[in-house]
């Protein structure tokens, strides 16, 4: 605990700042300001902690947060300082997944709650759901025991014709072992997404099982022979690969394919260009130009744009083409979990739900092998490792709402709060970097899934607008990726920088809104209900009139209390409407007059710069 | 002269019209004297485009045999092509569209024309006057009068007849100060924050020229503004370079030495001709659908527009917090004092005055500090983003004036009482309207031109009940606060309901908004029948109370 600590306002160039205690505990980082607002860190989402050079004020710690959250703290002594520092290094950086939060986390569920929470997600009613097994797929057995492929989970569907021997050689030509499998049947058009790595073909090394296989899945697909084989590498990239003895399907080989590149770079530019996004976002007293030519030099939307363009391209082959399309990148757990996953949720409305969501994420993320725990750095390793793939997926998902603002169940906080959680380690969906070692990890006892803790709280995830008759079942999704669609997710790179947000939220208010509708239409019945007994039946009838001119509002669970510390941004009151921004000091002309006014502390003369106004 | 003359061509069959996400129809093309009708041939489904000659910023056309395709751009962006059969009809329609969309007189223009269908309930030309204003004014200060000084456009030809001065101020001194100040613009009231007394005062520069010339009525105007011992701010639209470059030419600022109790502060605004290829860069870089993402960032970047609209909000933001957080007067003058500083004291009063958000308030602050304050609309909004001309006096001033009461608006989406629509409405008429109300540079030239008798006001029909509807915002709960936007580059977006509108499918979006509008009604009926079944419960237990005790 260290006292008279400040929090600078990271953009502020005045040195405007919040003086308060700060605490560490086992699991956070605790600052309670004079005010006693609190902000509670988690050690997980800690991404680096850097100690400035000593000022006049004391010793300048800033913290960078996986969430991108950025704080600024002044300590007054040095050696307070120092030690903080320490500890939070050791405390972020954890050598062991034992010591990760999720095993300890307790939300007081018990035994059997927790074990139901596990079975809320199950892939194999979700491929019952797709369609299969059927004439042409099945459930192999061949991975039962990690066996062919470690990365990949238990249960694989794969074509009726293609036979164990030919699984085995195909994935002993596939870097990692990761042959070919279903990722998505598309029950109308017959066709399917398949996924696997690269294959090991090099110059010019085949291997007939391979090409078997994908004729098996070519041919389990009725309505058109021909298939698809994606590599969403850059053309470069692959070549490069086939020096090492990979590479990519020669068209000559395999008959019935369309081979196509699609050129979405690898984790190790997609971390370089968000560490520049983020360089830039977090710039000071940031000109428009030097904005968006940061913007561009960092290439970051240029990579949505090729993940959301592949997407489509995927989804285009099995809508309109009714082909079947392989996706592979070099080991098939990075760019082929964003391209299959994306192509599907484009193809079926289920993955535009809330459960089909998360549905979708334990399918092609979880299941096939992302691998979280080095991507997202759970565990103290290989910084080369860190990669903003999933980060990726949800911006184009959150492109996607953008476009289509009716066809999504879920809000832009629900992407938001699994973004949180991919990173704190909290709940146990996301440990480990792939199913075999969550096993041995034995997460399904020791830790907690995340999911049924965002279904029980769904009411803050529902987007108020969604029209679930939008796109019957199987229509597809058809977004418009001329670049000028593609927005600076703020809300995701600036989250806790609450200066920068709307100072009223509209999605806020239509939630609050169409949520009091619910309770209206309650108190409408009780009412009815009241005047009924008192009244007799002649009212009634008049009051059932009125009613079928009513709009039909969506269905909403209750929700229990969250189980996240902080408070949501807005209160969810009606009385009390609280508008932000009745500070100057919030933004960022306040300088320009600061320089020759003196008496500065008139000038904040509301709290923190909220008013409340009675409506 | 006869529009007849100019129409060699006024018909044409077999036309085939292509939009952008729409499909290609065919039809007729008529040309009247001030339309392009277009009506598909096919009964079931008629649709008929009305397109304004006034609307049109430019036409190309072209000839494949003798098929010819005539490209029209819109002032409101919009572009449509329509291939005509036939070289000799296509080439007449062509000069005719041509000749009709740049008329050179005022007064052939379609205001002059044009007879509304229907019923005037108010007359918008006299809706907003100032003397209305004056009495509010009055209501809680008497520090001010109403002078009719500029009666007959003597004193200064861009200012209406009344003008709010201090009321210690009289005409003769007023007079001098006119001598004193760029085209007689004398420092006027623009704003009066009632929350503490303080003013906003708009004029032209200074004209002290290299011999720091003064004028001592000048001074005494501008501190009568002020408290005994508070200073005032002077927010100068210009860099302190321009400002002292344009001594040179007989202009200048305000010097220390003899406006000890104001404070200077250079802000500087872009203008003209590079506001107008800001906006031509913008319109180029939104229209061309097949940049890649490096490319469409950097043509946004390179055409400096959201830069202008941060600079803009950051001045108007200034002025409003010298205002109420320094609880200081201000002063606000560029150059000419009919551009840049309309925009910086206009966004102020969105910023600073509810009233300003409301429908009326603002259509008030729109005749107030633009049409009354003299900018050249006619000049301006000559041409648009798609115009060869580039005459040095086109400018989309009030377009970026527009776009950053569209950017405050996102910020506090419920804190107006009006909607987007509105904003792009008044863009529109702006740049071509069947109303009179655009049209000239000032009141001395509405008033010359006869419009109050001559033509409709845009606010006779804009305020009607059946057109008010489309343009509310159903959010909207009066705030009587402060509104302090956010300027930061990430809290800044393109203005896509302008720039984007015809360049992309927009069905989606309007259907989602249509069910936010849903929601809010339905929540509004709602709580209508709630309160009504209360009622009527408390009336059937105040029966059986009185059953019970008789």
């Amino acid at each position: 605990q260290v006292e008279q600590v400040k929090l600078l306002d990271r953009f502020s160039t005045s040195n405007k700042s919040l003086t308060g205690t700060l605490y560490l505990t086992a699991t956070h980082l605790l600052f309670i300001d004079s005010s006693q607002r609190e902000t509670w860190i988690l050690h997980h989402h800690i991404a680096a902690v850097e100690k400035l050079p000593l000022t006049t004020s004391g010793c300048p710690l800033v913290i960078q947060c996986k969430n991108f959250r950025i704080v600024h703290f002044v300590v007054p002594r040095e050696r307070d300082c120092h030690d903080i520092y320490n500890s939070l290094l050791q405390l972020s950086r954890t050598a062991k997944y034992e010591e990760l939060y999720a095993f300890s986390y307790n939300p007081k569920q018990n035994e059997s709650e927790q074990v139901k929470g596990w079975q809320l997600i199950d892939l194999a009613e979700e491929y019952r759901r797709m369609g299969v097994p059927n004439d042409y797929w099945q459930l192999s057995d061949a991975n039962r025991d990690y066996k062919i492929c470690e990365t990949y989970p238990r249960e694989l569907y794969v074509p009726r014709t293609a036979s164990k021997p030919i699984i085995v050689g195909s994935s002993k030509f596939r870097s990692k072992g990761r042959f070919p499998v279903l990722s998505y049947y598309h029950k109308n058009k017959e066709a399917a997404i398949c996924r696997c790595s690269q294959p090991l073909s090099g110059f010019s090394a085949r291997c007939l099982e391979d090409e078997h296989m994908l004729q098996a899945i070519s041919k389990a697909n009725p309505s058109n022979r021909y298939m698809y084989v994606m590599d969403t590498r850059p053309k470069l990239n692959a070549m490069a690969n086939r020096a090492a003895g990979k590479g990519y399907e020669n068209e000559d080989n395999y008959s019935n394919i369309r081979f196509q590149f699609v050129g979405i770079e690898n984790i190790h530019v997609m971390r370089s260009s968000l560490q520049k996004l983020l360089e830039v976002s977090g710039t000071r007293g940031l000109s428009v130009n030097d904005f968006l030519s940061g913007l561009e030099n960092s290439g970051w939307l240029r990579h949505i744009k090729a993940v959301l363009d592949a997407a489509v391209f995927l989804a285009k082959a099995i809508a309109v083409e009714s082909a079947s399309v392989l996706v592979h990148c070099s080991d098939g757990w990075d760019r082929t979990s964003q391209v299959c996953s994306l192509g599907a949720l484009l193809l079926d409305s289920y993955y535009r739900t809330i459960k089909g969501f998360m549905v979708l994420i334990e399918k092609d993320w979880i299941s096939f092998g992302h691998k979280f725990s080095d991507r997202c750095c759970q565990l103290d390793g290989d910084p080369k490792e860190i990669s903003p793939v999933f980060t990726q997926f949800l911006e184009s998902v959150w492109n996607l709402t953008e476009q289509f603002p009716q066809a999504f169940e879920y809000n832009e906080a629900f992407l938001l709060q699994i973004h949180e959680h991919v990173h704190s380690c909290q709940f146990g969906n996301f440990l480990g970097n792939c199913q075999k070692e969550r096993e041995e990890l034995k997460l399904k006892e020791k830790t907690y899934s995340l999911w049924p803790f965002l279904l029980a709280e769904q009411k803050k995830y529902q987007n108020p607008l969604y029209n679930p008759d939008f796109s019957p079942d199987l229509t597809l999704l058809e977004p418009n990726t001329v670049s000028f669609n593609f927005k600076f997710w703020r809300n995701m790179y600036h989250q806790f920088d609450r200066s920068m947000h709307p100072r009223q939220s509209l999605l806020n208010l239509i939630m609050n809104t169409s949520e009091q509708n619910k309770q209206l239409e309650e108190d409408i019945k009780e009412l009815e209900a009241k005047i009924k007994q008192r009244n007799g039946q002649s009212d009634v009838v008049l009051e059932k009139e009125q009613e079928q001119t009513a709009h039909p509002a969506p269905m909403a669970l209750k929700s229990p209390p969250c189980f996240q510390k902080e408070p949501p941004p807005m209160p969810v009151n009606d009385a009390v409407r609280t508008i932000e921004g009745s500070n100057t000091a919030d933004n960022r002309y306040s300088e320009l007059v600061s320089e020759f006014s003196k008496a500065e502390p008139a000038v904040v003369s509301l709290e923190y710069g909220v008013a409340r106004m009675t409506c | 002269m006869e529009f007849a003359e100019l129409i060699k061509t006024p018909r044409a069959d077999n036309v085939v019209l292509h939009r952008p996400f729409h499909l290609a129809v065919e039809g007729t093309l008529c040309l009247t004297g001030h339309h392009l009708i277009f009506s598909s041939r096919r009964h079931d489904n008629a649709e008929e485009l009305w397109l304004l000659h006034s609307n049109i910023d430019s036409i190309d056309k072209r000839f494949v045999g003798s098929l010819g395709t005539i490209v029209i751009k819109c002032k409101d962006l919009r572009i449509i092509q329509l291939d005509i059969p036939g070289m000799e009809e296509c080439l007449n329609i062509a000069s005719s569209i041509e000749a009709l969309s740049t008329l050179d007189s005022v007064t052939l223009m379609y205001p002059f024309f044009y007879r509304p269908m229907f019923e005037v309930l108010e007359d918008g030309w006299s809706s907003f006057l100032l003397e209305q204003e004056f009495e509010l004014l009055s209501s809680v200060t008497n520090e001010w009068r109403l002078s009719c000084v500029n009666k007959e456009f003597s004193v200064c030809p861009s200012y209406p007849p009344v003008v709010i001065v201090p009321k210690s101020i009289d005409d003769d001194a007023l007079r001098k100060v006119a001598l004193f100040r760029h085209g007689g613009r004398f420092p006027v009231l623009s704003y009066y924050h009632k929350k503490n007394g303080m003013a906003m005062l708009r004029s032209s520069q200074p004209l002290t020229g290299t011999n720091g010339r003064r004028c001592k009525e000048d001074e005494k105007l501008v501190n009568a503004t002020l408290r005994t011992g508070r200073r005032g701010f002077v927010i100068d639209t210009r860099t302190l370079t321009v400002a002292q470059q344009a001594r040179a030419k007989g202009g200048g600022f305000e010097q220390e030495v003899h406006y000890p109790q104001w404070r200077r502060i250079h802000k500087y605004i872009e203008r003209f001709n590079i506001l107008q290829e800001s906006f031509i860069k913008l319109v180029e870089a939104c229209n061309d659908q097949s940049h890649n993402m490096d490319r469409w960032l950097s043509k946004l970047e390179a055409s400096n527009w959201l830069t202008h609209i941060k600079e803009l909000l950051t001045a108007a933001c200034l002025a409003a917090q010298c205002i109420d957080r320094e609880g200081a007067s201000v002063l606000v003058h560029g150059s000419e004092g009919t551009d840049s500083t309309l925009q910086v004291t206009s966004l102020a009063q969105i910023i600073l005055d509810p009233r300003c958000r409301t429908i009326r308030g603002f259509e008030a602050l729109i005749v107030r500090e633009w049409l009354q304050a003299g900018h050249p609309f006619q000049q301006r909004c000559a041409q648009s983003a798609y115009s060869n001309s580039k005459q040095k006096w086109e400018a989309p001033v009030f377009l970026l004036f527009l776009e950053c009461v569209w950017q405050i608006h996102r910020q506090f989406p419920c804190s107006f009482e009006f909607n987007e629509q509105f904003l792009i409405m008044l863009f529109e008429h702006a740049y071509a309207s069947q109303f009179g109300t655009f049209l000239g540079n000032n009141e001395n030239e509405r008033a010359k031109l006869k419009l109050p008798q001559k033509t409709m006001s845009l606010w006779s029909w804009v305020n009607r009940p059946e057109e008010l509807s489309r343009f509310q915002n159903p959010l909207y709960e009066a705030n009587s606060l402060v509104i302090w936007p956010s300027v930061a580059p990430q809290s800044l977006q393109l203005w896509e309901g302008v720039f984007l509108r015809w360049n992309r499918p927009s069905r989606f979006l309007e259907e989602a908004e249509e069910e936010r509008i849903n929601i809010i009604k339905y929540n509004k009926e709602l709580q209508a029948r709630v309160n009504a079944l209360r009622r009527r419960l408390a009336e059937l237990e105040a029966e059986d109370e009185e059953v019970q005790e008789e």
